[in-house]
């Protein structure tokens, strides 16, 4: 413990370095513009601006990048307030209380209590991390092959059981990612599959395509339908208010510390960002004593889901981090690019890494900080972007988003492939298909299928080997609870009697 | 956002078939996997499960998950829901067309002049601006990433014969 707070100082110490700081100014305003602009999601953002961090050295390279993402979940929540459009699927549940609060004229204050309240929920999951990351990765030393398996399989279960979205679709999802995830060259063989012989394919699918196929074409194609102008309130944001709202916000410290609870832990299973705000969101509602008035524009719904988002968008780094398990689509990008960088995530990278991984976690403090204050002094500005028409801005993403996928392997053939993603992108949102699971598959396929196959290996082919020790069948018991967790639940509800006659909540 | 359709009553392909549609199409895909799997074998060879075993239970899972997900879509009634009214359609497939021309034009023409094009495109078609500022940053656009990504971060794209002219 002691020595991991030395490994922390030594971290921002590596942050501290001219170079570095001026890396997280830019990424955090990045990901701002990033976060406010449609189709340039947090995912899909990084996923673009991932090849041109090759030339760096990787710590810099991820100090840049998590600055991205924190600067995307900032600038989720002002489109959410200030127009009404979640940049984010983690922002839908702020448009409730935010957008209400800017028509009443409090934008301001909406705006400050939403990125005060990331800034909480994020530092609260940091601290977390620091110290519970590198507890998981000497844990972690443990996993033979059963258990990398086992905690791959309990990621993938919770999404399916735990999403809101149907079950089979979800399974669909998944199961196709892993499908794509495996064209190309295998790696326990040598042998090519599912190429037909077709010179292009030899690569498989990177992810890096679908993802900014999927999550970028995808959703300009979907804003497409609403015609092209975006009408919104203006908002100056001076220090009066910023202060006024200061003094408010300690209020609801309980709200707030709930908030940070119910994210990390969402954050930390593959559930994600986007099921904690709602969640928080909901149970804000019910125990707070101005919850019938939820809806109308009060400060507590923006708190609630705007904490817990962050929270849990943060603490997705977690198991990133230590396991090499990301908890979100965006996280799932970033541990695509320490792989590329020749990094292995998990218990290795603490102690062969210590540079990068404590220089990751001190620039996480700063850079939550920095945020917060270029959020607070540059909100007109960042308004301001989403001012110029459509007609401009459109195909400029979609520069961006070919110029992207170009740049993952020199190939064109990608840039193609990522318009195919976009379509299917299209109609797989508007028809219920969860996206992230696809996306999480096709960067785990390899690693799941490995450990899946090395286990059968060590075992010759019984599988009975992932009930073997108890560390594995307590994961993989998870796992079947999660799965099964809606019937469970039912069961469970029924089992109560019910207050009405209702059966399955879901 | 899907929701807003119901309220102003348009009409467009019915969601319930483009539920069907999509499930019937990602069923293909599967079926596809699973020949795949079997060509390259997916049995157990002497060293462990070869190379298509895992794809193929994937893509049987898929089959599968598509097969319930079409019956759902297909017994379902019939509420008159539409995916999307056929004016929004038309929006989608207005940016959709020129993308792809986009894209399948970038091998031949590099990728700044396509972006160019693109751009003037947009500004002028929906955006009605005068032909001054289309081109204006139509031009420009490029011209500035350009120096981004070929100077500055010295990652090359694809260039076309106005660039060979150029002498890059």
């Amino acid at each position: 413990m002691i020595e991991d707070i030395g490994n922390l100082f030594h971290g921002f110490a590596v942050v501290a370095q001219p170079f570095n700081l001026l890396l997280m100014v830019v990424g955090i305003v990045l990901g701002v513009i990033v976060g406010v602009l449609p189709g340039l999601g947090g995912a899909n953002g990084i996923a673009i601006l991932l090849p041109l961090t090759f030339s760096m050295s990787p710590t810099s390279a991820i100090i840049m990048l998590s600055c991205i993402y924190w600067g995307a979940l900032f600038g989720g929540a002002i489109t959410s307030i200030l127009f009404n459009i979640p940049g984010e699927p983690w922002s839908v549940a702020t448009t409730f209380d935010g957008y209400p609060m800017a028509q009443k004229g409090q934008a301001g204050e909406a705006l400050t209590a939403a990125f005060t309240s990331s800034f909480v929920g994020a530092l609260f999951a940091v601290i977390v991390i620091t110290l519970v990351a590198p507890l998981v990765a000497s844990f972690a030393l443990e996993f033979g092959p059963p258990e990398i398996f086992s905690v791959y399989f309990l990621a993938f279960c919770s999404f399916i059981g735990l999403s809101k979205e149907p079950p089979f679709k979800t399974l669909a999802s998944m199961m196709l990612g892993f499908g794509l995830g495996a064209v190309g060259l295998d790696q326990m063989t040598g042998q090519l599959r599912l190429t037909f012989g077709a010179e292009q394919m030899l690569n498989g699918f990177d992810f890096l395509i679908a993802v900014i196929g999927l999550f970028g074409i995808g959703e300009i194609l979907l804003t497409m339908e609403e015609g092209l102008s975006f009408r919104g309130k203006s908002a100056k944001l001076n220090m009066r208010v910023v202060l006024h709202t200061w003094k408010e916000l300690p209020r609801y410290w309980m709200l707030s510390l709930r908030s940070c609870l119910i994210g990390c832990w969402m954050g930390i299973s593959p559930a994600g960002a986007t099921p904690a705000s709602f969640m928080s969101y909901g149970i804000a509602k019910r125990i707070s004593k101005r919850g019938h008035l939820f809806g109308t524009g009060e400060i507590e719904g923006v708190v609630a889901p705007e904490t817990a988002a962050h929270a849990a968008g943060t603490s997705a780094l977690l198991p990133m981090l230590s396991l090499g398990v990301p908890g979100s689509p965006t996280a799932a990008v970033l541990l695509g690019g320490l792989l590329i960088w020749g990094l292995q995530p998990g218990p290795l990278l603490f102690t062969e890494q210590k540079d990068f991984v404590w220089g990751l976690i001190a620039s996480m403090y700063m850079g939550n900080v920095v945020g917060l204050i270029i959020v607070l002094t540059c909100v007109p500005l960042f308004a301001a972007i989403l001012r110029i028409p459509f007609s401009v801005i459109a195909p400029v993403i979609l520069v961006f988003c070919a110029i992207g996928a170009y740049t993952v392997h020199n190939n064109t053939f990608d840039v193609v492939m990522m318009v195919v993603f976009g379509v299917a992108g299209y109609l797989m949102k508007k028809t219920d298909y969860p996206l992230a699971p696809l996306v999480l598959a096709i960067v785990l396929g390899d690693k799941a299928e490995e450990g899946f196959r090395q286990s059968l290996l060590a075992s010759q082919g019984n599988l009975s080997v992932f009930w073997s020790s108890g560390l594995v069948s307590t994961i993989m018991g998870l796992g079947l609870i999660a799965l099964f967790w809606p019937m469970i639940h039912g069961l469970w509800t029924r089992l109560r009697g019910g207050k009405k006659d209702m059966g399955v909540a879901g | 956002m899907s929701e807003s359709v119901n309220e102003t009553g348009g009409t467009g392909p019915s969601h319930r078939g483009v539920e069907i549609g999509v499930a019937v199409s990602i069923a293909i895909l599967a079926i596809i996997g699973i020949y795949g799997s079997l060509q390259v074998g997916i049995g157990w060879a002497s060293d462990g499960p070869r190379a298509g075993f895992f794809p193929f239970y994937v893509s049987l899972i898929v089959l599968l998950s598509s097969a319930i997900n079409f019956t759902q879509a297909f017994l379902a009634p019939a509420d008159g829901r539409v995916f999307a009214e056929w004016g929004q359609l038309r929006q989608v497939v207005s940016v959709l067309v020129p993308t792809i021309i986009y894209v399948a034009v970038i091998p031949y023409t590099g990728m700044y002049v396509a972006s160019a094009v693109l751009i003037t495109f947009f500004m002028r078609w929906f955006g009605r601006y005068n032909w001054v500022s289309a081109v204006a940053v139509g031009v420009g656009m490029p011209i500035l990433t350009f120096f981004m990504f070929e100077v500055w971060f010295l990652v090359p794209l694809p260039k076309g014969p106005l660039e060979h002219m150029l002498g890059y």
